[in-house]
């Protein structure tokens, strides 16, 4: 065990999964000598060699489809997109490549391939480094989605997800690298050595794609989130004093019906949070899912809690992001209907 | 992997990494840049066949000597006045950078990017064009805005993202937006609005326009997709555009080399495409003037596009986020063989006895009081850190023409919600 923050869990993950299996790669923009520009991928080529972490050119097209290729050729390549925010020139090679190479081979070819990249906002990153596309992804047919929300899962996630015979998106929420911000933005950060899920095996491990966590034990209120809205959810909830049930569902694409469910049933009550913009993001599935699964546990209507549908502004961040305040109305909100 | 063939006759293959000459401790060494004489090289009519250049793209376009003297067929042959304004811009721009790099670090922005040593590529070449061309820039040509005479309090409340900011605290600092002076909206994303400078060129020859489009890429950024759109349809449709490529040797940590620059030039580009291409010192400001002239000529003459490789060094850090000395020798800038643009063209005028060192030094101290003025004004309304822009209504507005329904309800949603935070 060692105390990690989220950037060195998932630095752990890549150092095991590339002693354990050689035909693990990493490339990416600024991945190699540098270790990434959020430090993800440090001392891998010092350490196992430029065969096996390397640079690649700034196209995020070239960068998955030669991922594509390496996987086709048997690799497990892990590429690094430098920020979500600029994954869509890879997108054609994601939707119509990757996705559907097992389908479309009818199994001949499958491609165990990881696609990490930080993502989120927080950061006074404006429209091109904050953003969250998850549900772009999970609307494709082919591809599992995964956001972790701490340093444990992360690592374990992370291992999973190199170790899946099928391609994965994993969004790493950049503003929660360092500590688990709850979105209190003018108190300071507590670094995430203060917390529980910061005590990270050394070794190998996993945690399961496609199954949630209960974050919070609670009765009066379902609140389902991911990544740094799980903290964010946590922190309203104590301040005030509602006593929600707090469902990190840490994979997206396949999600964990049977969390969801179990927990709506017993409380009656559900928020869907998620920092992305409202219009089609996840929380419209998740609360499709949860009308036609427990609508007749249902006290009140499903509540959605998300970013406006507009794009990131830099200097009104705090108004633009779902945070403490917005979350706490909803909540109050859905307790009273 | 597991049903690889046993061939034990065959060499076992590997994978080529570019890799930098030399790494932090190791020596500068810039040895291996092959620098042809100023003035060696000839310049074909800017009428001529594409292919005419094409013996041009491995070498290097240079005005300025050694000695401070404008040599050689690409002389731009500019008159004192000219010369003077563009060494004032380059001037101006190095202390701007430097003052809004400070602000950063005092906390009163997120984010800023210098251009240091790379102000001839955007200075010199804007004044080459004309006033109402339309120039595509990225990040580090904001030489462009100071070039064009943009206000200096507008361009620091952007990076402040305060009252003033005329894009409403939307954009990062350094994206800045002005169609007024001929500067496209900056976007974050790599690469994007060079085929859009394209595009802009392609509509001002369908509508019989004069005017011509300037877009800019950097090294890193040419391995993107929309490079090949750009020249591919540059190429097709012979688009009155000028791409350039500022070749800084860097993108972030990552040298040219990774970007195809250890195969060929950049410049070397434009063969396969069929069009213009020139590679140029960019840090002569002479040279730049002379291959943007040439480029902007050959383009309102209606012969199509130029690419334009800008050969230069990306002096300081990629941007405040950035440290180079952990992936690159430190002080490699200071090393760089063709020397500073402001440097060789003070020079210049100074032999051709059109300035002198108390003349430089009075406009350096006039500049610097300039921008401090400017940046007190600007302050005024207000920094990123002290009083950012913030009309919450207007988070929701221009995302559309008119607001759709669910925009109205999430606008007054945000109000009610600021209301509670007052609370
Ligand atoms: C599509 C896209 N991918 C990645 C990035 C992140 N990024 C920002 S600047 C940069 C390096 C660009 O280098 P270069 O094109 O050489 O321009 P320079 O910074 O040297 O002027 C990278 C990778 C981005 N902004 N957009
Ligand atoms: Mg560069």
């Amino acid at each position: 065990m060692s105390v990690m923050n989220m950037i060195q869990a998932l630095n752990s993950a890549h150092k095991v999964m590339f002693e354990r299996d050689p035909t693990t790669v990493v490339l990416g923009e600024d991945v190699g000598y540098f270790g990434g520009v959020f430090r993800v991928t440090e001392g891998l080529q010092r350490d196992y060699g430029k065969q096996r972490c390397f640079d690649a050119p700034i196209s995020e097209n070239g960068i998955v489809a030669v991922a594509v290729g390496m996987a086709a050729y048997g690799l497990k390549p892990i590429a690094e997109i430098q920020f979500a925010d600029y994954i869509y020139p890879g997108f054609d090679q994601i939707v119509s490549e990757a996705a559907r190479m097992r389908y479309r081979s009818a199994g001949d070819w499958s491609l165990p391939m990881v696609i990490r990249s930080p993502y989120g906002g927080g950061i006074f990153g404006g429209q091109t480094h904050s953003q969250s596309p998850e549900a772009l992804f999970a609307h494709i047919a082919g591809i599992k989605t995964v956001i972790p929300s701490n340093p444990y899962d992360a690592k374990g996630l992370l291992i999973a997800a190199i170790e899946d015979p099928d391609p994965v998106v994993f969004f790493e929420p950049k503003r929660i690298y360092n500590g688990p911000f709850d979105g209190y933005y003018e108190r300071p950060v507590t670094p995430w050595a203060k917390h529980p899920a910061a005590e990270v095996p050394d070794g190998h491990y996993t945690v399961p794609l496609g199954k949630a966590a209960v974050a919070r034990e609670g009765e009066e209120v379902t609140i389902l989130a991911y990544g740094t809205m799980v903290h964010v959810a946590l922190a309203t909830a104590e301040a005030n004093g509602i006593d929600a049930e707090v469902i990190d569902l840490r994979s997206i694409v396949p999600v964990d019906i049977e969390a969801i469910e179990t927990s709506v049933r017993k409380t009656g009550r559900c928020v869907v949070f998620h920092e992305a913009t409202r219009t089609a993001g996840f929380g419209a599935e998740l609360a499709a899912l949860v009308q036609e699964r427990c609508f007749y546990h249902l006290e009140a209507p499903v509540a959605r809690v998300t970013g406006w549908d507009t794009p990131y502004p830099h200097s009104m961040e705090w108004a633009y992001f779902p945070g403490p305040v917005r979350l706490g109305l909803a909540l109050k909100k859905t307790l009273e209907d | 992997m597991n049903d690889r063939p046993e061939r034990p006759n065959r060499p076992a293959l590997s994978l080529h990494v570019p890799e930098p000459g030399a790494r932090p401790g190791d020596p500068v060494d810039f040895s291996h840049i092959a620098i042809p004489a100023a003035g060696s090289v000839r310049r074909p009519d800017p009428h001529a066949p594409a292919s005419e250049t094409h013996a041009l793209v491995a070498t290097l376009v240079r005005v300025l000597d050694e000695e401070g003297r404008a040599v050689g067929p690409w002389d731009p042959k500019l008159d004192a006045d000219t010369l003077r304004r563009i060494l004032r811009d380059m001037m101006l721009v190095r202390v701007y950078d430097d003052r809004m790099y400070r602000a950063q670090r005092q906390g009163k922005t997120s984010f800023y990017m210098k251009s240091t040593g790379e102000e001839a590529v955007a200075v010199a070449a804007t004044h080459a064009l004309d006033r109402d061309d339309m120039t595509f820039p990225t990040y580090r040509q904001q030489g462009i805005l100071i070039a064009r005479d943009y206000p200096l309090v507008t361009m620091m409340c952007q990076v402040y993202s305060n009252k003033g900011d005329p894009l409403k605290g939307r954009q990062l600092p350094i994206m800045y937006a002005s169609k007024a002076h001929g500067f496209f909206t900056i976007s974050g994303n790599l690469a994007t609005q060079y085929p859009q400078a394209v595009g802009w060129a392609m509509g001002s020859a369908i509508a019989g326009d004069s005017r011509i489009a300037s877009a800019y890429i950097g090294d890193g950024s040419t391995a993107e997709g929309d490079f090949h759109a750009a020249c591919t349809f540059a190429g097709v449709y012979r688009a009155p555009v000028i791409l350039n490529v500022v070749n800084n040797q860097w993108a972030i940590s990552t040298f040219s080399g990774i970007a195809g620059g250890e195969l060929t030039t950049f410049a070397a580009r434009a063969v396969g495409y069929g069009i213009a291409g020139l590679r140029v010192d960019g840090n002569d400001a002479l040279a730049v003037y002379a291959a943007t002239r040439w480029a902007a000529d050959r383009a309102r003459a209606n012969l199509g596009p130029t690419l334009i490789e800008l050969f230069t060094y990306r002096v300081e850090g990629h941007s405040t986020s950035d440290d180079p000395s952990v992936y690159r020798p430190q002080n490699a800038g200071a090393a760089w063989p063709l020397g500073d643009p402001v440097e060789r063209l003070k020079r210049h005028l100074v032999a051709l006895g059109e300035w002198d060192e108390a003349r430089h030094q009075a406009q350096h101290e006039a500049l610097d009081a300039e921008v401090r003025a400017a940046q007190k004004e600007a302050e005024r309304q207000g920094t990123l850190q002290s009083d950012p822009y913030q009309d919450i209504p207007s988070m929701f507005e221009e995302v559309f023409a008119e607001l759709p329904w669910h925009l109205k309800e999430q606008q007054a949603q945000a109000l009610a919600e600021a209301e509670a935070k007052r609370a």
